[in-house]
């Protein structure tokens, strides 16, 4: 059986949208497809992907309009009858083909305060943790930097707040830090004045396309919307700030 | 020269998985400027696909556990033509790394006491692998990146290194090219360490990533450098067989671990029928006790599955030829039986092997807590790689260090699962320690233009050329033939095959062409790409039709048992003279007494 992709092809400047048939078959995933494309009809068509197992986060592309990780997405839950889109995200500037410029997210990252754990527990340099107290700071650790979430957040992908935001994947990253038991450091200020949390309002739209089935929203970004109204916005803890720095 | 970008730095570390992230920050650390070139982006390498975990002798859930047992199982799983003072400091050291790791955000499961959980694995005697789930390699690798973004390493991603520069005998840098606009790039440095990880790409089945086709090994053995053990390659035993797209994705052995078994098509547990004299004594006799290994009865001993890596894929192979296997030709791999011992069961499997429910839901339709997966052996790793100082990590060339999976030695003829995150951390640790004290004694080298013009010139050819061959399609044929010529079970005649096939590959090889320009341009990687697998694929197949044995990963059906002589030796690879692929044994070192006493105490 044969099936037509229509990819999205050339630089950030110019490009058009080209059809493709190839051959499928049974379990085949897009990625598939498109890797057969490229070895076959379009030896220079870019992609990114390397684990193909859904778990290094590397292949997200917009599929028939939706984010998703194209290792990930079988061809028996498309409508193979009709042409397959496969398009950049949207959110990140085209480099090539498939491939989009997501440096944005790594330079951002370097702007939240690095881990730093209290002093250790134990005379041997070890600490004590209960399960319990991490199981939610390990649903964020799952997190594979598809930057899936970043993509489909209409602050970032509509209304361009590069400068003031810093998405729904570097919120779970801080929340991650925040809620570990170890860490000591502070950064709820910077979560307000710089890393714009503000913007978000919960269409939970990161969440949806999460493929780690990560709860963003309401496991991560809320209890630091939280957060941030406890020590900037209740009065009975500004009255005690105030009486403190006296 | 052709005017190209230059960079310079004291350490230049190729390969940014757990090895050269870890290098990296240990470099830096010393106080020298470091660089980090990534193949793919940061966080992507293929240290994400490790599931099972760290293997550390922290005894955090057996008290007898202790460095000495660690070792003595690695030499054992290696079948002792291990560099056992690679496996004396892995061993020592490991503990330290993994608590390091702690230390820099890591997050990993834990003891009902609060330490750091550790789980069975095979060839283990003890539960010794720290670990996160089933997803430790991503929990590895973030933890690293995270931290090494603070220590002032300048990293290069989507940058692929053509060759090693040299001045006379030392190593003094690389020509690299980065992708998005295939642009070559001049790194000169001081010292550089090899951190590239494997070989897989040179398999048709494999779990390895598009990543994994040698590069360290072959930029290590054009600059002149040894190699060896690299008839050893680990086909793990348990990969996914269906649907065909997904073949080869690994199915971790945590599994086993957890207390999964192995059925062949009759519902036989065949695991029971062949155990080694070696692991006699280590092994349960019946499905009770092995049961009761699993779930932590420290009396028990451990079930067969869980047998080094090497000798439980031969015996799914004999399962399958032997017409026993299963319909996509595997066998059944069934953790959904548990639910007769546990009443939980469905959420146990879910909670502690979530990424393999995960992957066969999505990818298989298969539930896992209720269908038994259908698994075959997959290549997984390789044990051989650049021959290094058990100490300093350092080549046999002045200046060129190697780490991790593209570094040989630790493993001997096979690895036990969970040694290689460890064995990055302890050896990608000192690679960077001593490559930054090599960079401080030394000044930097001088770059040959000539050399430089002739690699970039030799790079660009693929596009020069009209309507030659697809590197895509001589990638595949290369697959092809090493699946089946050099895999799991070899003979000398197989193997000549190979060679003269590789040979031919290598002649078309030299009228690759790729269309499209040089802005990522996947057909021109690929036909880079294929060189170094090329070199790689003859160094397997030279180095396994000399050893005339089976030990470990190299099965050879032609001489199917183990012989005493050549337990004695490694096989080196070097590039002669005359540009051929020079082949010597090279004698092991006598073990210390206090080594050879821990092992014979050991049993």
């Amino acid at each position: 059986m044969e099936a037509t992709f229509r990819i999205r092809r050339g630089d950030g400047e110019h490009g058009e949208m080209v059809d493709y048939t190839t051959e499928i078959s049974e379990g085949m995933v897009v990625l598939d497809a498109v890797l057969q494309i490229q070895s076959g009809q379009a030896g220079d068509l870019a992609c990114r992907w390397n684990c193909k197992a859904g778990k290094c986060g590397s292949c997200s592309a917009e599929i028939n309009g939706m984010p998703k990780l194209m290792c990930m997405t079988r061809l028996n839950t498309l409508p193979v009858e009709e042409p397959i889109t496969i398009e950049p995200m949207r959110a990140f500037p085209i480099e090539k083909d498939l491939v989009t410029d997501v440096s944005w997210n790594f330079e951002v990252k370097k702007r939240i305060k690095p881990f730093k754990p209290r002093p250790p527990d134990a005379p041997d340099g070890t600490w004590r943790v209960m399960q319990e107290d991490i199981d939610r700071v390990q649903e964020f650790r799952k997190c594979i930097e598809c930057f899936l979430c970043q993509d489909v957040c209409h602050v970032l992908r509509d209304h361009e707040k590069y400068d003031e935001f810093i998405g729904p994947r570097l919120l779970v990253y801080t929340a991650a830090l925040e809620m570990n038991p170890l860490d000591i450091e502070d950064r709820i200020g910077d979560l307000r004045n710089d890393f714009g949390i503000g913007f978000c309002n919960i269409t939970k739209c990161c969440t949806k396309v999460c493929p780690e089935n990560i709860t963003i929203t309401d496991n991560a970004i809320i209890p630091l919307k939280e957060r941030v109204v406890d020590e900037f916005y209740d009065p009975v803890k500004r009255l005690v700030k105030l009486f403190r720095k006296k | 020269m052709t005017d190209l970008t230059t960079y310079e730095h004291d350490v230049l570390v190729i390969g940014a998985g757990g090895a050269g992230l870890r290098a990296a920050i240990e470099a830096s650390a010393a106080g020298v400027s470091v660089g980090l070139i990534c193949k793919s982006l940061l966080g992507k390498a293929h240290t994400v696909m490790a599931e099972g975990g760290m293997a550390a002798a922290m005894a955090n859930v057996d008290d007898r556990d202790n460095w000495k047992v660690h070792f003595s199982d690695t030499m054992r799983g290696g079948q002792y033509v291990n560099n056992w003072r690679m496996a004396e400091l892995h061993a020592k050291e490991a503990p330290d790394r993994v608590r390091e790791l702690e230390a820099w955000g890591a997050v990993f499961d834990r003891t009902k006491d609060g330490k750091i959980l550790q789980r069975n694995f095979g060839g283990h005697r003890y539960p010794r692998l720290a670990h996160v789930g089933d997803r430790t390699g991503l929990e590895l690798i973030r933890t690293l990146q995270d931290h090494g973004i603070h220590q002032g390493i300048e990293v290069y991603m989507e940058v692929t290194v053509v060759t090693l520069l040299k001045d006379g005998d030392r190593v003094i840098g690389a020509l690299a090219y980065e992708r998005e606009h295939g642009r070559f790039r001049v790194f000169k440095a001081k010292a550089v360490i090899l951190a590239t990880g494997g070989v897989g790409r040179a398999y048709k089945i494999t779990s390895n990533s598009w990543e994994g086709t040698g590069d360290g090994h072959a930029l290590a053995y054009r600059a002149g450098a040894e190699l060896i053990d690299m008839e050893f390659i680990q086909f793990h035993p348990t990969g996914m067989v269906w649907p065909p797209s997904v073949r080869g994705i690994l199915v971790t052995e945590g599994v086993r671990g957890e207390g999964g078994i192995l059925k062949n098509s009759e519902g036989k547990r065949f695991m029971f029928d062949d155990i080694p004299p070696l692991y006699k004594d280590q092994t349960a006799d019946n499905p009770e006790e092995g049961w009761l290994y699993t779930q932590g009865d420290k009396n028990a001993r451990r079930p067969p599955e869980l047998l080094t890596r090497d000798h439980v894929a031969r015996c799914i192979m004999r399962e399958v030829k032997a017409g026993r296997g299963s319909p996509h030709g595997g066998v059944y791999l069934d953790i959904a039986w548990i639910k007769e011992k546990l009443p939980n069961a469905e959420e146990h499997i879910k909670k502690k092997l979530p990424s393999m429910y995960h992957q066969f839901k999505q990818l298989a339709d298969l539930d896992i807590t209720i269908t038994p997966m259908e698994v075959g052996p997959t290549t997984h790793y390789i044990m051989g790689g650049v021959r290094v100082d058990a100490d300093t990590q350092m080549s046999t060339l002045p200046g060129l260090f190697a780490a991790g999976e593209c570094a040989a030695g630790i493993n001997g003829a096979n690895r036990l699962g969970g040694n290689s995150l460890s064995d990055l951390l302890v050896f990608g640790k000192r690679a960077g320690e001593h490559a930054a004290i090599y960079a401080k004694e030394n000044s930097a080298g001088m770059v040959d233009d000539r050399q430089v013009d002739q690699a970039v010139k030799n790079a660009l050819a693929p596009f020069e050329r009209e309507g030659g061959e697809n590197p895509f399609a001589l990638q595949h044929e290369l697959q092809d033939t090493m699946q089946n010529l050099v895999g799991i079970v070899r003979t000398e005649n197989e193997m000549r095959q190979a060679l003269e096939d590789v040979g031919k590959l290598k002649e078309r090889s030299e009228h690759v062409h790729v269309p499209g320009n040089i802005d990522f341009n996947p057909a021109w990687h690929t036909a880079l790409d294929l060189n170094n697998l090329l070199t790689v694929s003859e160094a397997i197949t030279r180095a396994a039709i000399e050893r005339k044995e089976s030990r470990g990963g190299q099965y050879r059906e032609d001489y199917p048992a183990k012989d005493a002589e050549f337990g004695k030796i490694n096989i080196k690879i070097k590039k002669a003279e005359d540009g051929s692929m020079q082949i010597t044994r090279v004698p092991i070192p006598e073990m210390p007494a206090e080594l050879k006493q821990i092992i014979e105490e050991m049993g």
